[in-house]
């Protein structure tokens, strides 16, 4: 996201002579093409975050809040939508009006646009819709790229351009925004997801002349003019019967007849404009070519590589890349293709299952067969194979094309195969020669790093250095883990005197950058390394002790590949300038000294300008710092010595535990190491199921403190382990016997009333802990004699790791006492129960995962998980490992997540199908009554307690009673009864999810969930902005702050949800956060799942987004409470005539809500950036917290009865309690 | 008609009554007030370079963290252009103040690194400010640190200061040297115009519910004018260049007594906050009532007419006045 692209952009009186300029060569990544071309062609734009088309969406957004004109002198209009189906209804009204407008969207986005997509198409109205495509979620949802949501798109009637780097997507906007004016058919212009769309490479951008010129005038007056308008009225969108509409429809033709040539004509202006020329088919390769292969999208980089090294070789192959795909333009591929050719393979980014073959060989198959008889001039028409390819932007490299190439010249060769995988199943999968190799990038880099030393930033930075400073081209392409906390980064740079096409991973690098220690120790980081590859590695070992701290497996390819280490403790040399464990400064030093991209004098002076360019905004002292790292980095960095053999006895770590199941030894196992892509198909469920409690094989061991337990100054509360995102530190209680001879547990006695003589121990997960304190932060128990002793103390992980593993191991080995013994409503009885969500990759402090982990201590085994998609569905369901486990008995929760905007539909859903079996079994019951125990079915269906664990617990006995006596019995009755009796036992359904969900996409679904009455729980875990895609406003977004799509600050209040949900007068609904009272916040989940209705617990949940230290998450909520901005409170609806429903449960604001504000940087940023604006937010923001306040007090003193259908019993035992 | 004008610094001031750093000299909204009110000059709010520090790594903080570490999330807050951290607040408002006001307006400086006191300062005069004020506030928590290294560093630091600035520089200090009159002289041999007396000490509290220590901000008292009225009253002879009074100057009686003592000006801070600009006038209206009662023609009649010099009996100024204040309350008590 380069700002500086803004200087570019003129305003109304920029110059039209259309002549073309010398370009401007920048470094940027496609969705910054898209979105630049997309802000200067557009009045409106609306948008919606979904990955990894959000940053279109983002920058729009910035560059109007900055004031950043388009094309004719206007800033345009960007606003965010509830959804993506809300900014194509927007999208659709502005061009009804007459407005140039276009969104940005992928995946599951674009298939909740068709609707109006289909209407704006019908309609003939000018419009652009840019994708960056992105898999559509099926057996498992993915955020990577393939064709599956375009092609699902294909029916609108949008004409659909497809571009295949991040040129062609610049350049392809400008087309589509040109031709859509022309035509008046809205195009949709897509690009690969990830591989393009966040692919930094070098670009001539197409300048805002260029782009004036391209643009018909008269076409914008036309299209305004047709603008719904009261001057002129019309009606448009009417009903039509089946007199009229067949012909209305079929009225269209001749304007998507027009399309190609409009295309082609855009394309021809562009080329006048630029030198760069293009055609609705491009083919490259030999004129004499006998197989081709027919693609769209980024796959052409390494086909085109294939193309030339097969040809190089004697061989004669081509490629025919489909720039406009609807209409799809049959006579060009025919014109395109070389008469030579004997056989056309098509290559499909997308799967259809059940179709005689995928949308792009079907469509060449047309073509094809409707060729004109003297096409082929007398010869056979060529034959057309066609297969899958890239599924979830899997690697498709120039081997693999030439696997499809060799299979085409077979004899017989296969259709529908697929390349890339192992497919040991359907045997569809072609062999691939991993030998092959085109790369020829003179520079060639892969740089390891943890997501928070700030490699990726570095790397960035180090590609625009070199695209600036020399006539080099770049090409940069990150690969992210799945993690939020200690995330893996992998930076792949190519850097080359002609343009980069390498649209695949670096696997054969000159440079490999280890930016830290622990990768050596359990990846098998440098089987990237080319021969003689130049090697460096961060380490905190001195030069001539790295050799022998390598495992042997590293040794073995250094000597193999002659490979050239390097080393420096960048970690010291960072923290001797004052930049803490930020090694990234450090580090990119080395790379330009070692790499030879840029001579080094030149490199380092660049690198410095550059940390003054990049950092001055952030203060001198900042900046100062990163040159004197630089400065300081090369001083310190080592060649290494190399030894003859490798002798080391070190070994890379066993990626899983020794005993782990089949599963995770044979699947789990190689994910973690990197090597999922060799998985074949039968290691893989087919349906997307998978077992759950895989997080804890992991063993990621990030933290670099971990807290140690005191018990001497102990006292049983239980804060530690409530506030742990990660379950990470745990309390458990036994019997004294319980412990082994020669335990190594600490141990102290158990304060309880309930069951006494119980001992306790609070134990760390030492490799699973993210050291993130905020246990520390939350312990009450001090040193009388030193306060900053406490009972959990931080403490160097070194120190302690190895007895910390022991005690680990040991700890969960030792048996509990039985904690169903104590009331769950408390915190303390809540923390002695084993949390059954464990070590997930949520980011170190997360808000969120700690109410999750509570929700399963205290339902863990009856729990039905419906997840909306979002941060708690990745950190709650990405693979590798996932954090949902059992417990000793195998139960545990159940989850699943079906989209982002039907959740709380989806849960409901799984509410009804478990009643459904319930009244089943309840129905066969009382039909087999005359067969079975009378007191056991009197049991069965006399219990209705779903909630407390000795009921549970009983029901559960009866049901294995009935089990057993059922398999006594004959008949279909019984057999039925048998299968069902398990509904018998209640289960907990928690609809959970972010506010995003809640109070943006899913808020339709919701409403109607929370007005069903039905007895579904729902966790509206609110970080008070869309997290997962990096902090984008929602409509729980408060006012005064900054988000993103609200970069100038949030102008509008806070939706209050919970009033919405409490105008039902059956809903329980509660308002929590963890960290301001933690007592309240157990109370509300166990009230909510005792309610036999529809609960709503909205959690206020401390996120990074927040902007602020996460170890002071905990305080943070504290905070947010105390200055009325969230404040807690409880609806019960009551049974009496003279109830009081709503209780508040934290005291008046004590604190200013802007004191509490100025230390968030959400809030802050907007003081420092737009101070006048920050402030009146701000005293609006004051006025909402009070009026609020008020309206609650108010609130307490009214009095209201719940509806008749609430269940009486469960009335009358709450009104007790309270 | 009584002549006001003092001359700080080499300034020519209207009036002897200063606004002193403070909420009050920080809202832009008050400097034409105070201004109206007969202030002599404006000490704007001191730039804290450990602040403006601790910004630049909170920002850098709040905007790296989590920064591509995620493919779904490159980022989790607005790229703001306008987002800077650093100086740039206090030099704006340099500039403003000067903008609004005819009056002389002094900056304020509270460095930690000697670079960092170097590059504010300079970067402060630049920005327009007729004078510089260094806010010399050092806790030495190291035992190993010994009062003669604390003073050379401290007079190292003025001349460095002095050397890049080319307007007058003043230095605020506290009361806690070992030997005053001598560090005061070292100061101004080393290239103070003049010297502040006294800032006032943070003093943390204790929470006695989280056993937490925390700042404790309290505004001053009458009762703490008797530090600067004494040593300004002994430093007068010994300092040839400017002496200003701060903390505790609630009054223009007050003023009176600090001038009569020796000094050029008198800051006030607390006062303003407590009773607005305004409160200057009143302030001027004491003093000159009390002048005109006794026919003084000038402050610079007053200035230093009681010092320690120019007393019949200087040892009121030393140990004898310890007990002679004892007594006196003791009296009083009576």
């Amino acid at each position: 996201m380069d700002g500086d692209l803004g200087t570019q952009v003129v305003g109304p009186h920029a110059g039209t002579d259309g002549t073309a300029r010398t370009p401007e060569r920048h470094i940027l990544d496609g969705n910054e093409a898209a979105a630049r071309i997309a802000h200067l062609m557009s009045e409106v734009i609306a948008i919606y975050p979904i990955t990894p088309a959000s940053p279109m969406g983002e920058l729009a957004d910035d560059w109007s809040a900055r004031g950043r004109q388009n094309l004719w002198g206007v800033v345009p209009e960007v606003i965010e939508m509830q959804s993506e189906a809300g900014a194509a209804g927007a999208l659709h009204g502005a061009v009804t009006r007459g407005a140039l407008a276009t969104t940005f969207t992928a995946s599951q986005g674009l298939l909740l646009m068709l609707p109006n997509m289909f209407k704006i198409a019908g309609e003939l109205t000018p419009a652009v819709i840019h994708v960056a495509a992105r898999t559509v979620a099926t057996h498992a949802l993915s955020i990577f790229g393939d064709h599956s949501d375009v092609m699902a798109a294909r029916t609108t009637g949008w004409a659909m351009l497809c571009a295949s780097s991040v040129q062609e997507t610049g350049d392809f906007a400008a087309v589509a925004h040109a031709a859509t004016l022309t035509t008046r058919v809205p195009y949709l212009h897509f690009f690969d997801g990830f591989r393009t769309s966040h692919e930094l490479n070098t670009v001539d951008l197409v300048s805002s002349e260029q782009l004036r010129a391209m643009v018909d005038e008269r076409s914008v007056s036309e299209f305004r003019d047709r603008g719904l308008d009261s001057d002129h009225p019309v009606i448009r969108g009417t009903a039509q019967n089946p007199d009229v509409f067949f012909q209305a429809r079929e009225a269209c033709n001749s304007f998507h007849d027009a399309v190609p040539a409009a295309t082609q004509d855009a394309f021809d202006r562009l080329a006048a404009l630029t030198g760069r020329q293009y055609h609705l088919v491009d083919y490259h390769g030999a004129p004499d070519a006998d197989r081709v292969i027919v693609l769209m999208g980024s796959g052409a980089g390494a086909v085109g590589e294939a193309v030339d090294a097969m040809n190089a070789a004697g061989e004669r192959v081509g490629m025919a890349v489909v720039r406009l795909y609807r209409p799809f333009p049959s006579a060009q591929l025919l014109a395109a293709l070389p008469p030579s050719v004997r056989t056309v393979a098509v290559l499909d980014r997308t799967k259809e299952p059940g179709a005689p073959f995928e949308p792009l060989h079907l469509d060449v198959l047309s073509a094809m067969w409707h060729a004109p008889a003297d096409h082929w001039a007398g010869a056979a028409s060529p034959r057309v194979i066609g297969g899958r390819y890239g599924l979830s932007s899997k690697e498709f490299t120039p081997a693999m094309a030439k696997a499809v190439f060799d299979e085409a010249a077979a004899p017989a060769p296969r259709n529908g195969f697929t390349v890339g995988i192992i497919d040991d199943v359907t045997r569809l999968s072609l062999e691939v020669d991993p030998g092959f190799t085109t790369d020829r990038a003179k520079v060639r880099a892969v740089l390891f790093g943890l997501g928070s030393d700030g490699t990726v930033g570095a790397n960035k930075n180090t590609a625009k250095i070199v695209g600036d400073q020399t006539d080099l081209h770049v090409q940069g392409y990150f690969v992210y883990d799945s993690k939020k906390s200690g995330s893996t980064t992998i930076s792949h740079l190519r850097f080359d005197p002609s343009p980069i096409t390498s649209t695949y991973l670096v696997d054969r690098a000159t440079f490999v950058g280890v930016h830290q220690w622990s990768f050596v120790q359990r990846l098998d980081v440098l089987k990237v390394a080319a021969p003689n590859a130049v090697v460096l590695l961060n380490s905190p070992h001195r030069p001539e002790d790295v050799w022998s701290a390598l495992p042997e497996s590293a040794q073995q390819l250094v000597l193999d590949r002659g490979l050239q280490l390097f080393t420096i403790d960048a970690a010291a040399v960072a923290k001797a300038a004052g930049l803490g464990g930020r090694v990234n400064t450090v580090m990119q030093a080395c790379f330009f000294a070692l790499s030879g991209v840029l001579p080094e004098e030149q490199a380092i002076a660049s690198l410095k300008e550059s940390i003054e360019h990049s950092y001055g905004k952030r203060g001198t002292v900042i900046v100062e710092r990163n040159v004197a790292a630089v400065d300081t980095a090369l001083a310190y960095l080592h060649p290494v010595p190399v030894g003859r053999t490798a002798d080391s006895g070190v070994h890379v770590r066993a990626t899983v535990p020794a005993g782990s199941s089949d599963f995770v030894q044979r699947v789990t196992a190689r994910m973690l190491a990197g090597e999922g892509d060799l998985l074949p198909v039968s290691a893989l469920p087919p349906d997307g199921t998978f077992p759950t409690g895989t997080a804890k094989v992991e063993r990621r061991t990030i933290a670099t403190e971990i807290p140690i337990w005191e018990p001497d100054l102990c006292i049983d509360c239980g804060k530690c382990a409530i506030v742990c995102p990660h379950a990470a530190i745990r309390l458990k209680v036994y019997e004294p016997a319980a412990l082994a001879d020669g335990s190594v547990l600490k141990t102290k006695t158990f304060r309880s009333r309930e069951v006494p003589g119980l001992s306790l121990t609070v134990q760390v997960a030492p490799d699973d802990c993210t050291g993130c304190g905020l246990c520390v932060t939350a312990c009450p128990a001090h040193d009388k004699s030193e306060v900053k002793r406490k009972s959990i103390n931080l403490r160097p992980i070194d120190d302690h790791l190895a007895e910390e593993r022991i005690a680990w191991d040991e700890f969960l080995a030792t048996t509990s006492a039985d904690v169903t013994a104590f009331d769950p409503a408390s915190v303390k009885a809540s923390q002695v129960r084993l949390p059954l969500f464990e070590f997930s990759g949520a980011c170190s402090g997360c808000g969120e995962t700690p109410y999750l982990k509570l929700l399963t201590q205290l339902f863990g085994d009856r729990l039905l998980i419906a997840n909306a998609t979002g941060c708690s569905s990745i950190y709650g369901g990405n693979l590798p490992t996932t954090p949902y486990t059992t417990d000793a008995d195998g139960r545990g929760p159940a989850w699943s997540n079906s989209l982002f905007e039907d959740n709380a539909e989806f849960g409901l859903g799984i509410r009804l199908g478990y009643e459904a079996q319930r009244r089943a079994a309840t129905d066969l019951l009382v039909e087999l009554d005359h067969r079975l125990d009378p007191d056991l079915v009197t049991g069965l269906l006399a219990n209705v307690d779903d909630v407390t664990d000795a009921g549970v617990r009983d029901q559960r006995s009866r049901v294995e009673r009935l089990r057993a006596s059922l398999a006594d019995l004959d008949g279909d009755d019984a057999r039925r009864l048998h299968e069902l009796a398990g509904s018998l036992v209640g289960r907990a359904v928690w609809i959970v999810g972010g506010d995003g969900w809640a109070y943006d996409i899913g808020a339709g679904g919701l409403d109607h969930v929370l007005g069903s009455g039905r007895n579904v729980n729902i966790l509206v875990m609110d970080t008070e902005v869309y997290s997962n895609t990096g902090g984008q406003a929602s409509k729980a977004t408060p006012r005064g702050a900054v988000a993103k799509f609200a970069a100038g600050g949030k102008g509008t209040a806070k939706k209050d949800l919970g009033l919405e949900a409490m105008t039902f007068g059956d809903v329980y609904v509660a308002k929590v956060a963890l960290g301001a009272s933690d007592v309240q916040t157990v109370k509300a989940l166990v009230e909510a799942t005792q309610w036999p209705g529809v609960s709503l617990v909205i959690a206020y949940s401390s996120c990074i987004a927040h902007g602020y230290d996460m170890s002071r998450s905990m305080t943070q909520q504290k905070a947010a409470v105390q200055s009325g901005h969230w404040p807690l409170y409880r609806y019960r609806p009551g049974a009496g005539e003279s109830t009081h429903p709503f209780q508040l449960d934290s005291a008046e604001p004590t604190v200013a809500y802007a004191e509490f504000a100025a230390t968030e940087a959400r809030f802050a940023m907007l003081r420092r950036s737009d101070p006048d604006r920050a402030a009146e937010l701000m005293r609006l923001a004051q006025n909402d917290v009070s009026a609020r306040w008020t309206y609650y007090q108010q609130l307490t003193g009214v009095e209201r009865s719940a509806p008749e259908h609430a269940a009486d019993a469960v009335l009358s035992e709450m009104e007790d309690e309270s | 008609m009584i002549d006001l004008t003092s001359i700080y610094l080499g300034l020519r001031l209207h009036s002897p009554f200063v606004a002193s750093p403070g909420p009050v000299t920080g809202d832009p909204s008050m400097w034409a007030r105070l201004e109206a009110a007969g202030a002599g000059a404006i000490v704007l709010p001191s730039l804290f370079e450990e602040q403006i520090e601790h910004e630049a790594f909170a920002v850098e903080y709040a905007l790296g963290s989590g920064s591509d570490t995620n493919g779904e999330a490159l980022s989790y807050l607005p790229h703001l252009d306008g987002v800077e951290v650093g100086p740039d607040h206090h030099l704006d408002l340099v500039e403003d103040a000067k903008s609004v006001v005819s009056i002389p307006v002094i900056a304020s400086l509270n460095g930690v690194s000697p670079g960092g006191w170097v590059r504010y300062a300079r970067l402060l005069a630049d920005a327009g400010a007729d004078a510089i004020e260094l806010n010399l506030y050092d806790t030495v928590t190291d035992p190993m640190t010994s009062s003669v290294e604390v003073e050379r560093r401290l007079t190292e630091l003025i001349e460095e200061v002095a050397a890049e600035i080319s307007i007058p520089l003043a230095v605020k200090v506290g009361p806690w040297f070992t030997a005053l009159a001598h560090t005061a002289r070292a100061f101004e041999l080393a290239g103070a115009d003049g010297l502040v007396l006294f800032n006032r000490l943070y003093q943390p509290d204790i929470d006695l519910d989280t056993l937490e220590v925390r700042p404790k901000l309290q505004l001053s008292t009458p009762a703490e004018v008797g530090l600067s009225l004494h040593w300004i009253g002994v430093l007068r002879e010994h300092i040839t260049g400017s002496l200003a009074a701060s903390s505790g100057v609630h009054s223009g009686l007050d003023a009176v007594k600090l001038l009569l003592a020796g000094a050029d000006v008198v800051m006030t801070t607390s006062a303003l906050l407590r009773h607005g600009p305004e409160h200057l006038l009143t302030m001027r209206r004491e003093l000159v009532a009390w002048m005109d009662e006794r026919d003084y023609d000038s402050v610079h009649q007053l200035r230093g007419s009681v010092s320690r010099a120019n007393v019949p009996d200087p040892q009121m100024y030393d140990r004898a006045n310890y007990f002679q204040t004892i007594h006196s309350w003791v009296d009083s008590r009576r």
